[in-house]
């Protein structure tokens, strides 16, 4: 009789559902996974040690490099931490910005992680459908901060400037014509919000036609329901957040438990699932961008209302205009030390978090009073959904590993930061 | 034109024979491949049209040139062995994936006379054939020596067992339909139009033809064997250069002719849909007549939609896991094949309808 062994096999890193840089070892007997050994660190770009040795604004963009799916999201987080050990409050304008770059945030990193689940699972039309939808939201980063994936647009004090009153507008060129031009160009008449509306008006129908396509597809169910099942208790033993532990059936939202910023103003609902499957899980989702939609909705109308500063007026912390520094010369002074220099924390410790797409963002700062953190620890959701990672696939196929994977949303960026 | 004839005349009559069949095999082949060619370019456009882009647009105009370019690139690129493979069965499996799929195109009817082997077991030629072209699979799973290849190629083993015996089955019921394994005389026995070609009296067989046909030529959404986000590209994911290209080509020339099967089996082969339908005048009149009436072009327009409906279930579904493809196959189509076939006997027995009788 010969010897019967498991089969052992590599899945990535280089692979085209490891979500990035994910190398994990699969135990198979058969197509059925024993054991799944997930090996990470293959992009670790020692975001916590750099943030060491820069005074604090400097290390913003390297927050957007984090999840780089959810850009401002991860700002939120660092930056709510520092205003916090500097106890400071930020004018109710810019709160509302980062309320709606969050959500608009949560939208473009739910399309992104749609499209590659769905494509993961082998539909791929829906890759190409949220990619569309992506495109006019990496319009509206590129309209508020010149880039289109790392912002770095949130500051200690508020955000880097007002919403612009004109969106960047298509060029013509060789390769499209003028009229082409122009019905490229009818989309992008008034400012930004003027825009976001347009988008928020046409989204929940592109939502519709994504369901469409998937929610009550016979083959989609059969792939995503009783896969990765978590029970409620696990999810939170796991330490589970998000989507991830919402698709459990835990009412747990950080914007509605801990609310910050303006979320209390806020009207909305927090999607839960029943069984803790990749199809709750999904739905949750889906449900998400919807909601995300509402939140989106009523921070465009009390923009419009309330015009106002974006920024606080201490220029310890922002820099002053360049108007005030051709005449003032305080303003020169404080525009040196602050680029230069930078400003100093009060000793101390924080933890702030922000609801993230993928769950509960935090940052936790240790500062002894210099200009740069003493330490700085990340909470990335992604982590401790990625370690339950073994317990999800056990028993289940490799089909499922892949669908998996998926569903908890893993960016590497953040995972091994 | 005379010195054309007496040359001919003057061959020995084998050498004739020879000739003339090489002269037919290869007045099917080089469009067939041809098609092959540009059924690559029509997948991207289609597609590329379902997903809202623009498909291959650069090379030649409106991208026509893309498959020559394709084709150029893969000949100039290195066939690389990988290590510990056996080069023998590694090379070998290509070939035989290709083999197959184009022989069996010796017994497709195009039209009454256009046909390279008018066989009277060709129905059973071709079931031979289309099984043959999964070990091309297996083979070249196992000789890569890969784990991800050797997944694939047990996957597509066990998935081409399941769905060969619902095929055949499928195919018992249209051989009882029409008496005769020569498909030729099937196509003629579904003479007089739209309603009495087999697809109506056997709709379950043909829904099930159709669908194990996208699973033997390994297409989404049964595309497990190459399960390009589980198994990277499955059982061809050593290979490279021209010996890739082989099992490209042999997938389109499968889908090719599982398309044309199904044309020539359930919806009538060359037959025109209106024979019976509109006045016998009508195809009396000159171009017109010709083009309402019987003929190759029905063929190949049948063929090209069952394409079409290839290409749009890659566009629209997931892909299915391993063991739903055996649950579908042994518990869903086995079973309607089977009774459909008794219903099928009941009503061959009491000559139901224009297609029993």
């Amino acid at each position: 009789m010969p010897e019967i062994r498991n089969y052992t096999m590599n899945f990535g890193p280089q692979h085209p559902a490891a979500h990035g840089v994910l190398r994990l070892v699969l135990e198979m007997d058969g197509e059925v996974i024993t054991r799944a050994d997930p090996h990470i660190g293959l992009l670790h770009r020692a975001t916590e040690k750099l943030a060491e040795s820069k005074p604090y604004n400097q290390s913003i963009g390297y927050m957007d490099r984090l999840d780089y799916v959810s850009m401002m999201c991860n700002e939120h987080g660092y930056v709510l931490a520092i205003e916090k050990l500097l106890d400071i409050d930020i004018p109710e304008r810019a709160k509302y910005i980062r309320v709606m770059f969050d959500e608009i945030t949560r939208i473009l990193n739910h399309l992104l992680w749609l499209g590659a689940h769905a494509l993961d699972v082998g539909a791929m039309s829906m890759f190409l459908y949220c990619f569309r939808e992506r495109e006019d939201l990496m319009d509206c980063y590129e309209a508020v901060s010149g880039a289109r994936l790392h912002a770095t647009y949130y500051r200690p004090g508020g955000v880097a400037r007002d919403l612009p009153d004109t969106m960047p507008q298509y060029q013509a060129s060789r390769w499209k014509s003028q009229a082409e031009i122009d019905r490229l160009n009818e989309q992008r008449q008034g400012g930004l919000l003027d825009f976001i509306e347009r988008f928020i008006e046409k989204f929940p129908t592109k939502v519709d036609e994504y369901e469409t396509l998937l929610t009550d597809n016979r083959i989609w169910k059969q792939r995503t329901v009783g896969i990765g099942v978590v029970s409620p208790e696990q999810a939170m033993a796991w330490g589970f957040t998000g989507p991830m532990l919402r698709g459990s059936g835990v009412e747990w939202d950080l914007r509605k438990k801990q609310p910050y910023e303006v979320y209390r103003e806020m009207d909305f609902d927090i999607p839960v699932g029943v069984n803790g499957d990749c199809y709750d899980r999904y739905l949750v989702r889906v449900e998400e961008m919807r909601q995300s939609t509402r939140i989106i909705r009523q921070c465009v109308d009390w923009l419009r209302e309330n015009p106002g500063p974006v920024l606080i007026a201490d220029h310890k912390v922002t820099p002053p205009s360049r108007v005030e520094m051709k005449a003032d010369m305080e303003a020169l002074i404080h525009h040196f030390k602050l680029f230069t220099e930078g400003y100093c924390l009060p000793e101390g410790k924080v933890y702030a978090a922000v609801e993230h797409p993928k769950g509960e963002f935090g940052a936790y700062l240790v500062s002894d009073g210099a200009n740069k953190p003493y330490r700085l620890k990340i909470r990335a959701p992604g982590f401790a959904h990625l370690s339950a990672l073994d317990h999800m696939v056990r028993g289940h196929m490799l089909a499922d590993v892949v669908a998996i994977l998926g569903t908890q949303d893993i960016v590497f960026g953040e995972v091994d930061r | 034109m005379e010195h054309i004839t007496t040359y001919w005349q003057a061959l020995p009559p084998n050498l004739q024979l020879l000739l003339f069949n090489v002269g037919k095999v290869l007045a099917v082949m080089v469009p067939l491949m041809l098609s092959v060619a540009y059924l690559t370019y029509a997948e991207r456009k289609i597609i590329g049209f379902m997903q809202v882009r623009m498909g291959p647009s650069r090379v030649g105009p409106k991208g026509l040139l893309q498959p020559i370019a394709d084709g150029v690139k893969l000949m100039f690129k290195e066939v690389i062995l990988p290590a510990n493979a056996n080069r023998f069965m590694f090379y070998l499996a290509p070939v035989l994936a290709l083999g197959p799929a184009l022989a069996a195109w010796a017994v497709i009817p195009f039209n009454e006379v256009a046909v390279i082997a008018d066989l009277d077991a060709g129905l059973l030629y071709v079931l031979a054939l289309t099984s043959m072209a999964v070990y091309g699979v297996i083979i070249a799973g196992w000789a890569s020596n890969s784990k991800y290849a050797f997944l694939g190629a047990m996957r597509s083993a066990a998935q081409i067992v399941a769905y060969e015996i619902a095929m055949g089955f499928a195919l018992v019921g249209v051989l009882m339909a029409s008496g005769s394994l020569n498909l030729g005389k099937i196509v003629l026995a579904q003479q007089g139009g739209l309603l009495n070609w087999f697809w109506l009296p056997l709709f379950p067989l043909f829904m099930v033809y159709l669908i194990s046909g996208v699973a033997e030529t390994n297409r989404a959404p049964f595309d497990v064997a190459e399960g390009e986000s589980e198994i990277v590209a499955g059982f061809h994911v050593e290979y490279s250069g021209i010996a890739f290209a082989l099992f490209f080509l042999a997938e389109y020339a499968n889908i090719i002719m599982i398309a044309a099967l199904t044309a020539v089996m359930f919806t009538g082969g060359w037959l025109s849909p209106f024979t019976g339908v509109l006045p016998a005048g009508v195809f009396q009149w000159p171009v017109i007549g010709y083009l309402l009436g019987d003929g190759v072009h029905w063929f190949l327009l049948k063929t090209a939609s069952f394409i079409f409906i290839f290409l749009w279930l890659r566009a629209t579904f997931p892909r299915y896991r391993y063991d739903q493809i055996m649950r579908l196959g042994w518990k869903v189509f086995i079973p309607v094949t089977i009774i459909w076939l008794s219903v099928e006997g009941v009503a061959a027995y009491y000559r139901i309808g224009p297609w029993f009788d």
